[in-house]
């Protein structure tokens, strides 16, 4: 390192004494990082994680990898990041805020309406991670760890268990893979690690949220699943509650790797505050036999660009994606998923719903590949739009590249409006105008909230009737 | 007074040209009555219009529910106070069960009931209540959890619809032309839910173009309604005359039966 570096991080690092939030509290030190990016900002977060050095390496690479590459031109408009005006490193005791009467009025409300309980509600706001789970947690943690299930936050497990983050680490989703991969590989932080050994199957699902005093709700996260032959997990992230953030972007990689023969189901709800640019890459590798699952509902933010991906590689491998998208006002969900067919007779379904209301705009963007060789693979696509007023909007964008004769394709693409005459329908019952709307987009989703646990089915479910009364912000 | 009055009554459609042309009725509970009418009269429109339809305005006259004016409440609030309408052709709502549809809308009454605070009924009691209907109306159980009208036969639609009434228990109910497209199993189904619904509780309003359900269902009342309006009134044997006679009769000079 330079001189000039260890003047800055030196710097940096002297904003501690400053950090305290409460100086009773000395023990929960933080750190936070100067706004903006650079390889000082870098290389201060790898000093103060106290990272090995291949990490610490992995990440100055990757800030190279983000520098060199442009931002998209297609998606959403993400010029309007300002990439300078960004802490890119908050210690999560620090992350949010520090007091109920700090965060947004709008939030607060929803939570209330949501019926979210307190202790969840402070969980959310990052205040005080305790929640009253604990004892339930201890319990989940110890049985899966007599069957060798490691679940840990993503430091915690390079702290503990290196050698496997460093086997599969940017193995799936590389850090040059695309500009928002580079940077959350740059200054990534927290995130859940799950390790499940072969013929292990856990049938609760595992959730973030039971993962206390861990840094899953940070800006940056970064998380990978291995799931070994035979193995079963079914890993769940998020809530349906808006998930406030003081800073406006939100960056993450999931790696996922499904053995021969293993399952992994992955489900997201997450519902962003509207000045969040959500900017996710996911992807998943399945070998032979196996099945990868991603269920994800995107609800709030500015901008979010999600595609979950699946990459078949061994034969017989299925995967299938689900997606929520729901765009109100000043909001623009660009979801959808890939697949890429690989391996012989391999399957996929990916099934779409996107939702637009108040000027929203959603859309579906889906890459579906057949390789050569992929003799055998079948594959469905299903994409349906629902437009609720003439100032919302919904954009389909299916790219298809087959390179084998051999396979069976389908695609089937719908747009409709919530009709007069269907509304007169359910109010001539006695249902108001905004029961009858959230009684049809409830409908219009139910393929993919009956496969959602069922508490975050009925919290999505009261989620689109505020929505529909348009008394969520 | 009767329990549903309405006076004089003129409903447009949205670019102004008039379809009910004066119509004056009452029906109160315990009765049956009948409107029979060609096809292009104006009968759905005046169903539609009384349930509160936006596509419909009245441009002259009253709807008087238990002698409150109701042409200004919205379809929802007109439900809640016990009017109902059975639709010649219902909607499907995909994604939504039979059951969970039935709960919100008996919960959406409730809650009108109660002052607008939510009152819903225990889930024991809906689901035998509804059971209980289901079964007394032969309508399969299997069409519980499937997804309202989705996919339903002509005649699975209207047992549903009167499913629906049932449970809804309106003070006011008015079918339109719910006999339309049944077979005759069906047509019995309606028909009795009708008669049996009907009594201190319930008055009905039968519209229909064919006097089959009037077979089934014997009115009290029977109403002819050509060109938007009602031309003449009569007992069960109206309905008689004018399977023997045809609407011809009853067609005023200079006006075309098919016309508005």
């Amino acid at each position: 390192m330079s001189a000039t570096e260890n003047d800055v991080v030196k710097e940096i690092r002297s904003e501690y004494q400053y950090g305290f939030s409460n100086p009773d509290e000395a023990k929960d030190y933080f750190f936070k990082s100067g706004r903006g990016l650079s390889h000082e900002v870098v290389e201060a977060i790898a000093e103060h994680k106290n990272e090995p050095e291949w990490m610490r390496a992995f990440r100055h690479k990757a800030l190279d990898y983000f520098y060199a590459r442009p931002l998209p031109a297609w998606g959403g408009n993400v010029g309007e990041i300002d990439f300078d005006n960004i802490f890119y490193y908050i210690k999560p005791t620090e992350n949010q805020v520090d007091k109920w009467e700090d965060l947004p009025s709008e939030i607060l409300d929803t939570w209330d309406k949501l019926g979210i309980p307190e202790a969840e509600k402070k969980y959310l706001a990052g205040v005080g991670a305790q929640y009253e789970s604990e004892v339930v947690y201890h319990k989940l943690q110890e049985d899966l760890e007599k069957k060798g299930v490691i679940f840990l936050d993503m430091d915690s497990a390079l702290r503990e268990h290196e050698d496997i983050v460093k086997q599969y680490m940017g193995t799936i989703i590389p850090s040059n893979d695309n500009k928002f991969s580079a940077l959350n590989s740059a200054v990534w932080s927290g995130g859940s690690f799950i390790y499940v050994p072969p013929g292990v199957r856990i049938e609760m699902p595992l959730q973030a949220y039971f993962r206390i005093n861990a840094e899953n709700m940070g800006q940056f996260e970064r998380t990978l699943i291995i799931v070994d032959e035979d193995a079963y997990v079914h890993y769940v992230e998020g809530c349906t509650a808006p998930i406030y953030s003081s800073d406006s972007l939100h960056s993450a990689v999931v790696e996922i790797i499904v053995k021969p023969r293993g399952r992994c189901r992955y489900t997201t709800i997450q519902n962003w505050s509207n000045n969040v640019y959500n900017l996710v890459t996911k992807r998943a590798v399945a070998y032979e036999g196996a099945t990868m699952e991603w269920v994800d509902g995107n609800l709030g933010s500015k901008l979010t660009m999600k595609y979950p991906a699946i990459w078949l590689m061994g034969d017989h491998a299925h995967g299938e994606v689900l997606s929520i998208a729901f765009a109100g006002k000043g909001q623009h969900q660009d979801a959808g998923g890939k697949v890429v067919h690989v391996g012989k007779n391999t399957s996929s379904v990916i099934t779409s719903k996107s939702i637009s209301k108040d000027g929203g705009r959603a859309g579906y963007r889906g890459l579906l590949e057949v390789a050569k060789g992929a003799t055998g693979s079948k594959s469905k696509v299903v994409c349906d739009a629902l437009i609720l007023d003439d100032e919302s909007r919904s954009d389909t964008y299916p790219y298809i590249k087959v390179d084998e004769n051999d396979v069976d394709l389908g695609h089937e693409a719908t747009v409709s409006k919530i009709g007069e005459e269907q509304l007169f329908y359910l109010m001539s019952r006695g249902l108001s105008e905004s029961e009858a709307s959230a009684m049809i987009v409830s409908g219009f989703v139910e393929p993919i909230t009956k496969e959602l646990p069922l508490e975050y089915a009925v919290e999505m479910n009261r989620l689109i009737q505020l929505q529909m009364e348009g008394s969520v912000g | 007074m009767a329990l549903l009055e309405i006076k004089n009554l003129h409903v447009a459609l949205d670019d102004g040209t008039p379809i009910v042309k004066g119509v004056d009725l009452a029906v109160d509970t315990n009765e049956k009555h009948a409107i029979m009418g060609p096809n292009g009269s104006g009968k759905s429109t005046l169903s539609y219009a009384l349930m509160g339809h936006p596509s419909y305005e009245i441009t002259e006259g009253e709807i008087l529910l238990d002698g409150q004016e109701i042409s200004g409440l919205g379809a929802d609030e007109r439900a809640q106070k016990g009017l109902f309408l059975a639709f010649q052709y219902p909607h499907a709502i995909p994604g939504v069960t039979v059951t969970s549809f039935l709960r919100s809308a008996i919960n959406a009454k409730r809650k009108a009931a109660n002052g607008g605070e939510d009152d819903p009924i225990a889930v024991k009691e809906f689901r035998t209540e509804m059971l209980a209907a289901m079964e007394h109306l032969k309508v399969p159980r299997e069409l519980a959890q499937r997804y309202l009208n989705d996919g339903f036969s002509g005649g699975e639609k209207k047992r549903v619809e009167i499913l629906q009434m049932a449970m809804l228990k309106p003070r006011i109910a008015i079918l339109d032309e719910t006999d339309s497209g049944l077979d005759i199993d069906a047509l019995k189904v309606v028909a009795n839910g009708v008669n049996e619904l009907v009594g201190p509780e319930m008055g009905a309003l039968v519209i229909t173009h064919y006097q089959r359900i009037l077979n089934y269902i014997t009115p009290d009342h029977v109403h002819v309604f050509v060109d938007g309006r009602i031309v003449a009134s009569g007992g069960a044997e109206l309905a008689q005359q004018l399977e023997a006679e045809g609407y011809e009769a009853f067609i005023p000079a200079g006006v075309g039966g098919e016309g508005a």
